[in-house]
């Protein structure tokens, strides 16, 4: 499968990735040679075999509903970009 | 007493031949001479090293010291070091101080090891060659025009240098074990689920984990004896006792069966490479191991199927990185939208980029059954290989990769050539299982790695081969010239 720049351009904006126009031809060039190569896949018949999602084929556990974390705003805070009054600023959303 | 290995250092510190201050001080002093020409280190962490190891002499002197008590290791930049700037070779991560220990830091802390630094790394984890890292490439000591392998090229040159003992690493299509034969030194991918990857930050998460690099069996059997357990806190943990893995080390290889795969003794790998590998087959031969032809007949969809599974679950795990929490911001995002795309257009690199992409398109809408669905159906057969394989044979050998180290910049520009560098160490990953790879000679001045893959939870085993072929070989006790 070949990628064309509209498909980079729309891929990269499903993926919130600004990328610039004049590396677009070189994306499309080296994603088409990856799905070329992912197409190897296609020569294998897989009907009615089980996907894998967990090497060790268990299931994830799940834990009881309880607190084990206590609340560090401040701390996890310190390291954002911008913050107000305990809040995490961004462009205005709502007009 | 950097020519000592891990083993050597714990004894030394028991005996009260140096203290861990002294040690701590050799190191950070090797890093200080050398650290300019290979680029190994992203931060050092000086300071901390020594108040670490005047805790280690003090737990010492009040006899709480365990085996690795005092000794200096480093982490790869991936694993969440409280205080201590964790940028995973990343822009996105340049200015980000972790707030928490990743696990595997916590539990080498509690056993009383000393963080030298954090080492560079292929950005995200993602590369094979160390040369995606924000901080720019790490040489290998070997030779310094040559690549180290990766992503965790900067923990293997400096254990490799001789800048730490040992190092931790993470490998999740062969990480560990592709720098580790690239630089002559020693590494174990464990089985998925056995080291917790809590505080690891994510690439792939049901291929990625952590594991231990030194020089000798015996030190990464120390090591992962520490880093390895079960953590609540990890929905992927495995519940299972972690073995005394030095208590299996000198176990006999007598009747070992040993199942080399045709598939890696094929076309693509150097012959010198082969040579370098089939001598090592013969030292087990000596030591006592009966060799098996055994067939892995889709080893060649590894490849396929890995760059299906890694960029799908890598463009969900960063999609956490939109700079509002944490990481890097653009400069007055005109709106909410720009925010999200030009913080991540700038904080990420090329191949963190690619690898996004091909995730984001794999899983867009019409297409997951072609790929990812396919790719999991693909994982399954190759899983199904190995549980063939292990029907009939203890162990598989082969090439841990199927060159030496190539030269910087020669593979850079083409994904593709770059991705198949990791031929051999790929497969394991996605079928979960533990390897290692050991230095087994030389082409010309560059290092050759052989690959053991062993049964799920086999670490034991694994490291008991590694080491039984080091009391009978020496490749592992040589140092780069430069840096001898």
């Amino acid at each position: 499968m070949s990628l064309g720049l509209a498909e980079v351009a729309k891929i990269a904006h499903l993926a919130r990735l600004s990328i610039r126009e004049e590396d677009a031809p070189i994306y499309a060039r080296n994603l088409s040679a990856i799905l070329e190569l992912v197409a190897q896949m296609n020569a294998v018949d897989t009907t009615g075999v089980a996907p894998m999602a967990h090497p060790l084929d268990t299931a994830q556990r799940s834990r009881a509903d309880e607190v084990t974390e206590s609340n560090q705003r401040e701390r996890f805070q310190a390291i954002a970009p911008r913050i107000e009054a305990g809040l995490y600023l961004v462009p205005k959303v709502i007009e | 007493m950097h020519e000592k290995t891990i083993a050597q250092l714990s004894a030394g510190l028991a005996v009260g031949h140096f203290s861990s201050e002294e040690l701590t001080c050799a190191f950070l002093d090797r890093i200080a001479r050398f650290n300019s020409s290979l680029n190994a280190f992203i931060t050092i962490t000086a300071e901390s090293a020594l108040t670490q190891a005047r805790a280690a002499d003090e737990r010492r002197r009040r006899g709480e010291a365990g085996p690795l008590t005092g000794v200096p290791i480093a982490h790869k930049d991936i694993f969440c070091t409280d205080g201590v700037r964790t940028s995973c070779g990343s822009r996105m991560l340049d200015r980000f101080i972790a707030p928490y220990n990743a696990t595997v830091v916590e539990k080498l802390n509690a056993a009383g090891t000393v963080m030298l630094g954090k080492t560079n790394m292929d950005e995200f984890a993602m590369g094979s060659s160390n040369e995606t890292s924000f901080y720019g490439p790490v040489r290998n000591p070997w030779d310094l025009e040559a690549v180290p392998g990766g992503s965790s090229g900067g923990s293997a040159a400096a254990v490799a240098a001789r800048l730490t003992p040992g190092a931790t690493g993470t490998d999740t299509g062969g990480s560990i074990r592709q720098p580790a034969a690239l630089c002559g030194i020693t590494g174990i991918k464990p089985t998925y689920g056995r080291v917790s990857r809590w505080g690891m930050i994510a690439y792939a998460s049901s291929l990625d984990q952590g594991g231990p690099m030194a020089r000798t069996a015996e030190d990464c059997a120390l090591l992962l004896g520490a880093m390895a357990g079960f953590d609540p806190r990890d929905s992927t943990s495995v519940d299972r006792p972690v073995p005394d893995y030095i208590a299996h080390l000198d176990q006999p290889l007598d009747g070992l069966k040993v199942g080399l795969p045709k598939e890696y003794f094929g076309e693509g790998l150097d012959r010198a490479v082969a040579q370098a590998v089939e001598a090592a087959i013969a030292e087990y031969r000596q030591l006592g191991a009966e060799m098996v032809e055994i067939s892995l007949p889709n080893s060649h969809l590894a490849i396929p199927a890995y760059y299906v599974v890694a960029p799908a679950e890598c463009s969900s795990n960063l999609a956490r990185f939109d700079g509002v929490r944490y990481g890097h911001r653009c400069e007055d995002p005109k709106d909410l939208l720009d925010l999200y795309t030009r913080s991540r257009g700038e904080g990420f690199g090329a191949e963190v980029k690619r690898r996004i992409l091909v995730g984001t398109f794999a899983l867009s809408a019409g297409y997951y059954d072609a790929y990812y669905l396919k790719a999991q159906q693909i994982r399954r057969l190759i899983s199904e290989d190995f549980r063939r394989a292990f029907a009939q044979v203890d162990v598989i050998m082969g090439p841990t990769s199927p060159t030496v180290a190539f030269n910087l910049g020669e593979k850079a520009d083409d994904p593709i050539t770059m991705y198949l560098s990791d031929i051999y160490t790929i497969a394991v990953n996605l079928a979960g299982l533990p390897s290692l790879s050991l230095p087994v000679g030389f082409v010309g001045q560059r290092p050759v790695g052989l690959q053991l893959i062993g049964d799920y939870f086999a670490e034991d085993r694994l490291l008991n081969i590694a080491h039984r072929y080091q009391q009978v070989s020496d490749w592992h006790q040589r140092t780069p010239a430069a840096f001898a």
